[in-house]
């Protein structure tokens, strides 16, 4: 009796151990066809040539729910979906107006305005009304009706990345077009006008880049943006020259200490030392000037979209979703759409970065104003701020600690870019670090990755430096100690020129080591790497062989074939069933939504595969987060350790992880399992250590008065506090391992990260990849719903915030 | 302060409304204010009905509990919260119909304020966040730091102007907030429990401190409190506010002697008169005395009653009291100070 008083106290409990029950029951209902949908390929084989009924009759698919088996239009939406326009075209229409009518009559019940000033005041609802009434009108339901009662045919999500192929392709070449003077043929010619804009947007953000390049290491693409390559044959002397890596390095560390004092300086100019010495200096200078174009624009962007949206609750709730797609969509598939309105090259490197390292910007803009207290508002107006002075001498700079957060994040995202941007043709660090990935060339790969987390981390401590420097304004400087640091600057420009000079004479083999240091001609310490990798290979090859093997044939090949065979209504059930425990019938629908979407693609199975990588990877890394954060947590130092750890491995660049893996268990799923969880165990740990270090001091020693021991402490006061916080880290690290699992791709995996990365190489790839994208994005966005949800609900239980 | 003087500010039937559907409501009832249909409606009332001046060097303290309204009233008169209703005039300019542009030149000259939470801005020092508002004004920054430092004497804060706020104590904080609030010399100072966010010591130091600048600069001053104390101690006048009205505005002894209402005398029960009340208002007629019954101490009438309670019950004779010009206006009894000291109270909880 005891055990059901305590269950009804807890109806979720119950609630879920039912949803348990019926998601297992599905799952055991497959019979026959759990062998078929084991592989995609042979099941749709099978439905195609009429092995397998695509759906059954009303009466007969309910003798199969009796004798225990599914139906198959229950088991696998895609290849059981049809679409039968004629029919259904009359019905459609008939759906979307009914829909629109349903949504504009809720929302005229809800308020009581009359119907004249409602459309203005409506026309947001209105517009998602309609939006949505569409999709279900022309996608969705006629999809579903025919799924369960019609002849097979395809989805019509099927042919959602064709439209958006043609779409692209209207609007690149036929919309609009004007007429654009060419000089090569000398007369005027029709053009498409989105073509035009494009291409000069491109030309002079290539421009950009090219300039911040060749001041670093020299060129002629600058002079003859000016003049042309004819002149430029004419004129053999003009070539911009390259600063001399001494002098950059000299000047890096006087503008470190400039703005902090002797420890930046000495990190900064010692960064670009190691640089220049491992030979890595054009690749490294290609990436900074890509950065150094990307991370302004990004910030400038995300501050004024941020701004914006405060000031503006319209912009600010149009804004959000967008912002979560945004920022759960994997990188490749931003690549397809700038390859296809930008070209390759530096500049649609410089355009993907800025795209991806935006929404965190504009978050953290949104979230540090948001935070700025009114009274200090209420302080600037008093003083007589108008809303100029207001916004740019109150607002921001009170809200910058949240944004140079936000400038960090931005600086980690574009390096982070540089790597992904290098497959649609950005130069530098990147480009290299990934034909050293291909090669297995560990040991350089390594030195590149170095390269790349060194450089984040100068630039990131630079930046704040900047921010937070101080003015004097009373001590009366003369001309030499005011611009103290630029008379520096000329006298060390003169010294490396002068140096390098002397250089060109004093090394024989035609090699300037004063001025720049080429690609192959530095240190390395590549044999030792490769040494270390051998040795590894030698002496722990059997056993990382056979642990591999056991992992992959005991643990995740079944894991695997599990979530394979999972019918589509189990899945659903299971997913909305626990958004209904959590959040109620709108948590249902939301989940529902975002699965059925993915359900309605073709890459069902994909995203099968893609979520049992991400659940592995998620549970181990969670088990070890918790665990390594529980522990730390009781120690002070220990504490302080782990968070510092935790930092400086959110700097790396998520596929930095991928280097030291392959070199242990080779091109498999493993390897890319392992990278998921060593990059998705740094939030758990954090979270962890967040969520059981800020409980309330009172309540601990509360604890420590009623008598209870360390164990007891920690069991009945501190997890369960801790517990909403730790949740919201799981969410992070599902986030964290979904991206992982997606650039896993880079070294091979058959997930939807795979399919992406090839809709990269296809002319036609922009539909796919954004389909794609979307699927990824909706895996993450339905699994942070239902965590967030709860997360907010149990602290509003607990009174916490 | 004569009534023919033109009041620096001046409310009349002010009225803050809170509530997405208030301007419905209003025009329902063809733009005439019912504040009981007002609330059915959900709406909130923040300021209900309020009219009242504050001269030319006087400091009106606004007294109530929170909620009552008193901030709201404050941000309606500086215009930071938009007015449902009414009219408020600055030196006789209805400020209700400022553009703005006027209504940012009138605070850029004539207003400062002071805020409970400090709200200094935490990328500036002591040295910017004075100079603040008048770089904000156009001032040169050799001029502005100037100033600024005239001002870090003014509140003494001298060699801390380089500090951050963060780096400060609740009390120095809020000298900056003063400091940066009297910046522009203004003359109209609001003030919005400035102190409450301090520790008792702290808070009376400051109230000193205040009093003391005060006497100095003459300011106009509308100060904002919760603590009944402080708004005794401060106050030329008082205004005590309750769910939006305001209940009664006189000075501290009238409104200790004779409260207008229940809620009033709540709040003046538990106050001890012989800090509160002067001389003058519990003095007793001349009457038929003459020099000769009349002790040879005198006091001032404008004296706080604890400051010479002991001087006049060691005399034996009935003490005279005097006004700024050393007529005699009055007498004050022995007896009436013991019962000021030790009577009342029981009278009062009888």
């Amino acid at each position: 009796m005891n055990y059901i008083d305590s269950l009804k106290q807890r109806p979720k409990l119950l609630q879920f151990v039912a949803l348990l029950i019926v998601f297992f029951l599905l799952m055991q209902m497959t019979g026959d066809y759990h062998s078929l949908i084991v592989e995609r390929d042979s099941f749709a084989k099978a439905v195609a040539s009429g092995e397998i009924e695509a759906s059954v009759g009303f009466t007969e698919a309910l003798g199969m729910l009796a004798s225990g088996q599914l139906p198959p239009q229950l088991i696998r939406i895609p290849e059981l979906s049809f679409y039968n326009l004629s029919a259904s075209l009359s019905s459609t229409s008939l759906l979307i107006v009914l829909a629109v009518f349903a949504g504009m009559s809720y929302y005229s019940h809800q308020t009581s305005i009359s119907k004249g000033s409602w459309v203005s005041k409506q026309y947001r609802h209105l517009f998602t009304n309609s939006l949505t009434a569409l999709l279900t009108g022309l996608l969705i339901m006629p999809t579903l009706f025919n799924w369960l009662f019609g002849a097979a045919t395809m989805t019509t999500f099927w042919e959602i990345p064709r439209l958006i192929n043609e779409l692209a392709e209207n609007l690149m070449y036929n919309w609009f077009p004007v007429e654009i003077y060419d000089p090569e043929i000398e007369d005027y010619e029709d053009s498409a006008l989105i073509k035009e804009l494009t291409r000069s947007f491109s030309r002079s953000l290539l421009f950009l880049i090219e300039l911040v390049r060749e001041i670093l290491v020299g060129g002629v693409k600058t002079i003859v943006a000016f003049t042309s390559w004819d002149w430029l044959e004419e004129n053999k002397w003009a070539y911009w020259p390259a600063l001399p890596w001494t002098v950059v390095a000299s000047g890096t560390f006087l503008l470190g200490y400039k703005l902090k004092g002797l420890g930046l300086s000495l990190f900064a100019g010692l960064t670009t030392i190691y640089i220049a010495a491992f030979g890595q200096w054009e690749p490294a200078m290609e990436t900074l000037s890509l950065v150094l174009i990307a991370a302004p624009v990004s910030v400038i962007l995300g501050m004024l979209w941020g701004v914006l949206a405060f000031k503006s609750t319209k912009i600010e709730k149009t804004l959000m979703p967008l912002l979560n797609i945004a920022q759960t969509m994997p990188h490749f598939s931003y690549l397809v759409p700038v390859v296809v309105f930008f070209g390759i090259g530096d500049h649609a490197g410089a355009i993907a970065t800025v795209i991806f390292a935006t929404p965190p910007m504009i978050r953290l803009t949104l979230l540090g104003l948001k935070k700025v207290s009114p009274e200090v508002i209420e302080a600037g107006m008093m003083n007589g701020c108008n809303s100029r002075q207001l916004l740019f001498k109150v607002l921001v700079p009170t809200a910058r600690r949240d944004m140079l957060l936000g400038v960090n994040q931005v600086i980690m995202q574009c390096l982070a870019m540089s790597v992904i941007a290098s497959y649609i043709g950005a130069k530098g660090l990147g480009f290299n670090l990934l034909l050293a990935l291909n090669q297995l060339r560990i040991g350089q790969a390594l030195e590149l990755g170095v390269c790349i987390v060194l450089i984040a981390v100068v630039l990131d401590k630079l930046s704040l430096a900047w921010a937070d420097r101080q003015m004097d304004y009373f001590s009366n400087l003369n001309f030499y100690e005011r611009y103290r640091y630029s008379i520096l600057f000329a006298a060390v420009l003169l010294l490396g020129s002068l140096l390098a000079y002397i250089g060109s004479f004093l090394f024989q083999d035609g090699i300037n080591y004063f001025y720049l240091i080429p690609h192959n001609k530095g240190m390395t310490t590549e044999p030792f790497w490769q040494a270390g990798v051998d040795w590894i290979i030698d002496s722990w090859f059997y056993s990382l062989k056979s642990f591999n093997e056991v992992l992959i044939i005991n643990i995740l090949i079944p894991m695997k074939t599990a979530y394979l065979s999972m019918p589509v209504i189990a899945t659903f059930t299971l997913f909305m069933g626990v958004g209904y425990i959590v959040g109620g019938a709108r948590s249902a629908i939301i989940v529902g939504a975002f699965l059925l979407f993915i359900a309605l693609t073709q890459w069902w199975d994909r995203a099968l595969i893609t979520m049992y990588m991400v659940t592995f990877g998620v549970i181990v890394s969670v088990i070890i987060g918790t665990l390594v954060g529980t522990i730390c947590v009781q120690n002070k130092a220990a504490t302080n350790f782990i968070l510092l750890v935790c930092d400086t491995f959110q700097t790396f660049p998520s596929f930095i992880y991928l280097i030291p893996v392959i070199m242990l268990f080779g091109i498999t799923d493993t390897s890319v399992l392992i990278a998921v969880i060593i990059y998705a165990t740094i939030p758990a740990t954090r979270y962890t250590v967040e969520g059981l270090r800020n409980i309330p001091p009172s309540l601990i020693e509360a604890g420590l008065m009623s008598g209870a021991n360390r164990i007891q402490r920690l069991i009945n006061i501190e997890f369960p506090l801790a517990f909403p916080h730790i949740m919201l880290g799981i969410n992070q690290t599902v986030i964290f391992a979904l991206f992982m699992v997606i650039i896993g791709a880079m070294i091979g995996t058959d997930d939807l990260g795979q399919f992406i990365l090839k809709a990269l190489s296809d002319k036609q790839g922009i539909g796919n990849g954004l389909m794609l994208g979307l699927c990824v994005a909706f895996i993450g966005l339905a699994v942070d719903h239902i965590i967030n949800t709860w997360a907010k609900k149990r602290k509003q239980t607990l009174g916490i915030e | 302060m004569s009534t023919t003087q033109q009041p620096v500010i001046k409310c009349s039937s002010l009225y803050k409304i809170f509530g997405d559907n208030t301007q419905q409501v209003i025009q329902k009832n063809d733009g005439k204010i019912d504040v009981t249909e007002l609330r059915e409606a959900g709406c909130v009332v923040g300021v209900n009905d309020a009219s009242f001046e504050v001269y030319e060097g006087e400091m009106l303290v606004v007294m109530g509990l929170s909620g009552s309204g008193k901030s709201t009233l404050l941000r309606c008169i500086s215009r930071l919260t938009d007015t449902t209703a009414g009219e408020i005039f600055i030196n006789g300019d209805n400020i209700l119909e400022m553009s703005a542009k006027e209504l940012i030149e009138l605070r850029r000259n004539k207003m400062g304020m002071v805020f409970q939470s400090f709200a200094l801005l935490p990328h500036k020092t002591v040295l910017e966040n004075i100079s603040f508002p008048l770089q904000i004004k156009g001032h040169s920054t050799k001029d502005a730091m100037q100033r600024a430092m005239d001002m870090i004497k003014l509140v003494d804060l001298t060699g801390r102007e380089n500090y951050y706020p963060r780096q400060l104590s609740g009390g120095q904080q809020q000298r900056v907030g003063i400091a940066r609030s009297l910046a522009v010399e203004p003359d109209i100072w609001f003030l919005d429990e400035p102190f409450s966010a301090l520790d008792p010591l702290i808070r009376k130091e400051m109230q000193d401190e205040f009093l003391r600048l005060q006497a100095a600069l003459h300011k106009t001053i509308l100060f904002v409190t919760h603590d009944f104390d402080e708004a005794l101690r401060l106050a030329d006048r008082i205004a005590i506010m309750k769910d939006g009205v305001i209940e009664q505005i006189d000075t501290p002894a009238n409104i200790v002697l004779n409260p207008a209402t229940e809620y009033v005398r709540k709040f003046t029960a538990d106050v001890p008169r012989e800090k509160v009340l002067k001389i003058e208002s519990v003095m007793e007629e001349i009457g038929n005395l003459t020099e000769a019954d009349l002790s040879d101490f005198q006091v001032p009438c404008d004296a706080i009653i604890e400051t010479v309670a002991e001087k006049v019950l060691s005399e034996s004779k009935p003490v005279a009291v005097v006004d700024q010009q050393n007529n005699i206006v009055g007498v004050l009894n022995c007896h009436t100070v013991i019962h000021m000291l030790f009577g009342e109270n029981q009278v009062a909880n009888a």
